[in-house]
């Protein structure tokens, strides 16, 4: 089962069976009516965009920039333009993507040839994580089903309205998430992110205006118009509207995705989730990918989620994927595990990024393996400040925010292994949280 | 070089795209190349570079750029296991040390009879099917304990 739980579900409902991401059972959920009902009623596109703004959605790949903004800031005039959506899901903790594309892969493309609709674009693609090679085929396979269908194409439904729909997998490269470098990698070249400005509304694939969203956020649309602006902007709470699909992973009975308002109170989806694996006591949670700063139990328990609270809480909500950790972590490990990722991914194009990844790295990796040296901790701490807002893309504040966020939270912890030389938790507790042998042993 | 039914998929890439943006097929171009000789010898990328007209030295950033292609030749069956820390919260960091184990080799090794190689992955967007493996860039396996490792492996002869 792909989603495990939800309050008040708006994107996931119907999500039974494994036909539910044809095109038929998405049909008879009442999808593709959006659509339908611009073409038939030959409503403008300002107006789509309109209804986008006043539902108040926001971007779902972690920005939360909202989305008919973002729309209304393609050029008017006609050109060629694109439609791009970023299913290159590599943040850490995330996979809510997946699930969407595994269960209801209509209603991104129904987002999507709605956006090509308000925003005048005649082609786009959908970008998929290249580890998800199934669900890039199950994909083409819904296109295929659209196309015959009349819903993507030429003259869609009978109108003069025209919007070609592909897919472009990604081949393993975490940073092509950021957009521009994500339209690189779409024009056939290394995925290294762009300066900005401009932006890709003015310069974006191919040079020309593209306006990329995420898939979560694509998804969503289609349910935006369909139940009125005002319904779904209601379903949340003020400037945090509708609901969201929360991934949650690390130290809980029921690891999964789950669907809920925006606002609900952690302990809330914890429990949705199964509550603490095995009972035990929640050390921290990273929750909003693993590019948000951490979060001690007692100040996540008291956060909802939704981009104000967890922001005033010194992290952000990012994607939404909550990385849940028990009192078998170690956090100078999990800090050092996050770190080798960003030096592993740093695109290499920027300095900063390319070699503070990897003294970030070096340095928690040393004083995860008992060579830690007193000074070492101020020496990430300014790092971390010489990585920030100087590189092109977010990829160097990624690596910085989470090394601030263990510091801030377990400085302890990280002093207790640069003296003693050894874990505050003992290695046979942090593997006895991971529970793979207990089937076994 | 590669098969007709290989540049066949290759030119159904290259309608996905605008005219005269056939290098936005690279990607997929060498996928394909990959999947039919199981690695990217430099002849292969040389050849996708040439189909597609773009500079040869252009496809090979790309081929090393992106961390699925195999730019040497790996075993019938290349496992990947994600060790990245939500998976790691929940066994992913065992089932590669468990691998490593009954397969007798380390990262970025082969069995000497050449079935398998092992590989540390990064997120593949599956943290809570955790462990997670892929096999061959092609099949995700969720939820890997002890047992449906053992199962796996015999399964891959």
């Amino acid at each position: 089962m792909a989603v495990l739980g939800a309050i008040k579900p708006i994107l996931t409902v119907g999500w039974d069976g494994d036909a539910a991401w044809r095109l038929r059972d998405y049909v008879q959920r009442g999808g593709y009516r959006a659509l339908k009902r611009i073409i038939e009623e030959r409503i403008p596109a300002a107006q789509v965009i309109d209804e986008v703004k006043k539902s108040g959605l926001r971007g779902r790949g972690g920005a939360g920039f909202p989305t008919g903004l973002k729309w209304s800031f393609m050029p008017r005039d006609p050109g060629e333009k694109y439609i791009v959506c970023n299913t290159d899901e590599g943040e850490p903790g995330t996979f809510k993507d997946r699930d969407i594309l595994r269960c209801n892969p209509h209603s991104v493309i129904e987002g999507m040839v709605i956006a090509g609709y308000a925003v005048g674009a005649a082609r786009g693609y959908n970008y998929i994580h290249g580890e998800i090679w199934e669900l890039y085929q199950r994909f083409e396979e819904a296109l295929d089903e659209a196309r015959e269908a009349g819903f993507v194409g030429r003259n869609i439904l009978g109108s003069d309205f025209c919007f070609e729909l592909n897919a472009h997998h990604g081949y393993g490269a975490y940073v092509c998430g950021e957009e521009s470098g994500l339209l690189e990698s779409i024009e056939g070249k290394k995925g290294q992110p762009r300066f900005k400005p401009p932006f890709p509304a003015a310069v974006g694939l191919y040079g020309k205006p593209t306006t990329i969203n995420n898939t979560e956020t694509f998804s969503a649309v289609p349910f935006v118009l369909n139940m009125g602006p005002e319904a779904y902007l209601e379903a949340g709470k003020p400037n945090n509207a509708g609901t969201k699909l929360f991934p949650v992973s690390g130290h809980v009975n029921r690891p999964g995705n789950y669907e809920v308002p925006l606002g609900t109170p952690f302990p809330v989806l914890l429990e949705l989730a199964g509550g603490v694996r095995g009972g035990r006591k929640l050390k921290a949670c990273i929750p909003g990918g693993s590019s948000a700063p951490v979060l001690p139990a007692e100040v996540i328990m008291d956060c909802t989620m939704d981009y104000d609270s967890i922001g005033k809480a010194g992290s952000m909500m990012g994607s939404g994927a909550v990385i849940v950790m028990d009192e078998t972590t170690c956090m100078v490990r999990a800090l050092e595990r996050l770190s080798y990722f960003y030096h592993e991914e740093s695109c290499g194009q920027c300095t900063p990024c390319r070699e503070g990844t990897r003294w970030l790295y070096d340095i928690v990796h040393r004083i995860e393996h008992g060579a830690g040296r007193p000074e070492d901790l101020d020496l990430l701490g300014d790092l971390t400040k010489n990585i920030m807002g100087r590189t092109v893309c977010a990829l160097g504040d990624a690596a910085a925010m989470p090394v601030q966020g263990f510091l801030r939270h377990f400085r302890d912890e990280f002093l207790y292994h640069i003296e003693k030389g050894k874990c505050l938790v003992a290695p046979e507790v942090q593997r006895a949280g991971s529970t793979f042998f207990s089937a076994t042993v | 070089m590669l098969t007709t039914e290989s540049v066949q998929k290759i030119d159904r890439e290259i309608a996905k795209y605008p005219a005269g943006q056939q290098r936005s097929a690279v990607m997929a171009a060498l996928a394909i190349a990959q999947e039919e000789l199981g690695w990217l010898p430099g002849e292969a990328i040389e050849f996708v570079a040439n189909y597609l007209s773009m500079p040869p030295m252009a496809a090979y950033e790309v081929a090393t750029f992106y961390n699925m292609y195999d730019l040497a030749p790996v075993g019938k069956y290349k496992l990947t296991v994600c060790t990245n820390l939500p998976c790691m919260l929940s066994g992913g960091v065992d089932a590669a040390e468990y691998l490593q184990r009954k397969l007798g080799i380390g990262f970025n090794e082969t069995t000497p009879d050449g079935r398998f190689t092992l590989q540390e992955g990064e997120c593949m967007g599956a943290c809570g099917d955790a462990p997670v493996l892929l096999v061959n860039n092609r099949r995700m396996c969720c939820r890997m304990q002890p047992d449906e490792i053992d199962k796996l492996l015999e399964e891959l002869e």
